[in-house]
């Protein structure tokens, strides 16, 4: 068995004499044995773990989604393509795709644009830079269910610190818990609030890892800021961007504590549902495993594809 | 898709020091031209440290002030912006009158066997991955990075029809084992693992250090930054799990706090804000606290890579 390597992957340690294939070094084959069963000690727990509860159950999801599964029954009766035509044609279908879209295009957007906005201004000697950095990134290592069911008072419409800002400067309060538009407003707020802090954390560090002879170049040139920001700048931040599009996306995608504490995906039965809450209502609220699975597949589906369109776009190399 | 892009250099408490090039570069958005370190660009800065300040520390002060009023206070309008009086009231009735004690003490129990066994698997694996050679490791190493791409929401199906299967509902182990696979801790201590000198390694073999000695007495002495870095994130991560919890569990038996806090909003239709709040104050003090403690370990470590959450 051929194992992939480049060089960083030939253990330190190792003569590496000529470039050979894979291989121990010529040693005691007894050592040799020793060293392959310990590395099989030591990677069995988390492959068993990695295997059982996160392949079995991708496959097994799959396997569900030709299923009218109801999550309890013993026996889950085989439909064909039943479940995917029904997700195809139904209503609901293009309210939750757009939901998920919006909240997810909102949420990679909105917090890598101010997330880099912010990194730039802070990237300067200004007091309390640090005091700054820290309350920003704070909302990301609380509980999701915690954020949630604080702005759900936040923005209650009787009595919450949003209705008390508005109506001091004179605003109607828009109804955030009865119209799907506001709720889902409230919910992308409430997330943004929660990862702004992530995505600038990374571009100041990014910033602040940056090559300083291009900065140089480019005033000794005397490039306008604006090209210095686009010709200079964004080139050299490209990577952290890339792997902030991904992280940001995979993890928006996914949030399911907020929705859960806040709507419901309600209101008007879907004013908030998004693909993963739809994944949770199907089977554990209708029973509707199957039908569940289905989603689920699709989703992850569209995540991959996303995923790989990503990477081809992002990560070519730089000239 | 593999991480390799890990963009992070230094993360560490800039302090105002000469850094390798000339700071106050840069254009906002939009903004006019800003010449070096114009005054511009400094009172932008400013301005956009106070709003960002005021748009995330508001809400927060808002949830503590009204965990800290009389029930009749909460409900005054236009509202009052400092309790009069102050009470802790709401603090003592959701201490006292739900089980949040036992919740408190499920997320503990979940937190502490989760991320030991998470650490060490992760620890064990990496080693593995990094310092022993065998056939087949680059597949292996294959296998546990793609299970990060594989989000939770897909196997959460399946995996809850096995462990209702073994009888595992409402019980730790139940909540616990199905999150205990460690893709991404894998990955980071592998990644710090390689980045050792080799001559050190060397030399310790030489010495006759069998794999066990060299890992406890060598490489993890040289990684602890890297180590207390995966820690925290996986204890803030462990701390905030809700989804699997939540499906897992249905009572105070053991519903982890996040999940316990959602139990007690909705008690009895009408939610009583003051206590509710005292609640999501506590919850979010311990990794608030662990934050503001050890945050430049902590950015390190949740910056390292994509977090799963």
């Amino acid at each position: 068995m051929q194992s992939t390597t480049s060089d960083r992957d030939v253990a330190p340690g190792e003569r590496s004499g000529p470039p050979e294939p894979v291989g121990p070094p010529p040693r005691r084959s007894s050592g040799r044995a020793w060293e392959w069963s310990l590395a099989g000690l030591l990677l069995a727990p988390n492959l068993v773990l990695l295997i059982v509860f996160t392949y079995r159950p991708l496959l097994d999801n799959i396997r569900l989604s030709f299923t009218d599964w109801n999550i309890s029954a013993p026996v889950a009766n085989p439909v064909g393509f039943a479940n995917y035509v029904e997700w195809f044609g139904r209503d609901d279908t293009r309210t939750v795709l757009s939901n998920t879209l919006i909240f997810t295009v909102a949420t990679v957007g909105i917090s890598m644009g101010l997330g880099l906005a912010l990194a730039m201004l802070l990237d300067q000697r200004l007091r309390g830079r640090n005091v700054v950095r820290s309350v920003v990134f704070a909302p990301f290592v609380i509980s999701g269910a915690a954020v949630g069911v604080a702005f759900q008072f936040v923005f209650d419409p009787s009595f919450g610190l949003v209705r008390d800002l508005l109506t001091r400067v004179g605003v109607a309060v828009p109804d955030f818990y009865q119209r799907p538009g506001w709720a889902l407003f409230m919910v992308t707020f409430t997330y943004i609030w929660k990862t702004l802090g992530y995505s600038f954390v990374i571009y100041l560090a990014a910033l602040q890892g940056r090559r300083a002879d291009l900065d140089e170049a480019a005033e000794i040139d005397g490039a306008s800021p604006w090209t210095h920001f686009r010709r200079v700048l964004l080139p050299q931040l490209r990577p952290t961007t890339f792997f902030l599009s991904i992280t940001v996306l995979l993890s928006s995608v996914q949030v399911f504590d907020i929705i859960n504490v806040m709507t419901r995906g309600g209101p008007v039965g879907d004013g908030t549902m998004t693909l993963v809450y739809q994944v949770y209502r199907e089977t554990f609220v209708n029973l509707r495993a199957g039908y569940g699975a289905t989603v689920a597949t699709v989703m992850f589906l569209i995540l991959l594809v996303v995923t790989i369109v990503q990477v081809r776009v992002m990560d070519r190399p730089q000239t | 898709m593999s991480a390799t892009t890990t963009p992070v250099g230094r993360v560490d408490e800039a302090p105002e020091q000469p850094s390798r090039r000339r700071r106050g570069r840069g254009v906002a958005h939009g903004a006019e031209a800003a010449s070096h370190r114009s005054p511009a660009m400094t009172a932008a800065g400013y301005v956009a440290m106070l709003l960002v300040v005021l748009v995330v520390a508001v809400p927060l002060f808002w949830i503590v002030v009204t965990s800290l009023k009389e029930r009749q206070d909460i409900y005054v309008q236009p509202a009052q912006w400092l309790p009069d009086p102050g009470t802790t009231n709401n603090y003592h009735d959701v201490t006292t009158r739900i089980p949040f004690l036992r919740y408190m003490r499920n997320s503990v129990i979940i937190t502490v066997v989760l991320s030991v066994s998470k650490i060490v698997l992760g620890v064990l694996s990496a080693y593995a991955l990094s310092l022993l050679r065998f056939p087949g490791r680059g597949l292996v190493f294959l296998v546990v990075i793609a299970a990060l791409m594989v989000p939770n929401q897909i196997t959460v199906i399946s995996n809850y029809a096995l462990v209702a299967q073994l009888g595992w509902r409402n019980t730790f182990q139940g909540i616990i084992i199905p999150l205990a696979g460690v893709a991404f801790g894998t990955f980071l201590m592998r990644n710090q693992f390689l980045s050792l000198p080799s001559e050190i390694i060397e030399a310790a073999r030489l010495d006759g250090a069998g794999p066990l000695k060299l890992l406890w007495r060598v490489v993890l002495p040289m990684s602890w930054p890297t180590l207390v870095a995966f820690s925290l994130i996986t204890v803030v991560n462990e701390w905030n799990e809700y989804l699997w919890p939540f499906l897992m569990s249905d009572d105070e038996r053991t519903a982890p706090l996040p999940v316990g806090l959602t139990l007690l909003q909705n008690n009895d239709g009408v939610t009583n804000w003051g206590p509710v709040m005292a609640g999501t104050v506590l919850a979010m003090l311990p990794v608030l606290v662990l934050f503001l403690v050890l945050q430049r370990q902590m950015i390190k470590g949740l910056t390292a890579g994509a977090v799963k959450s």
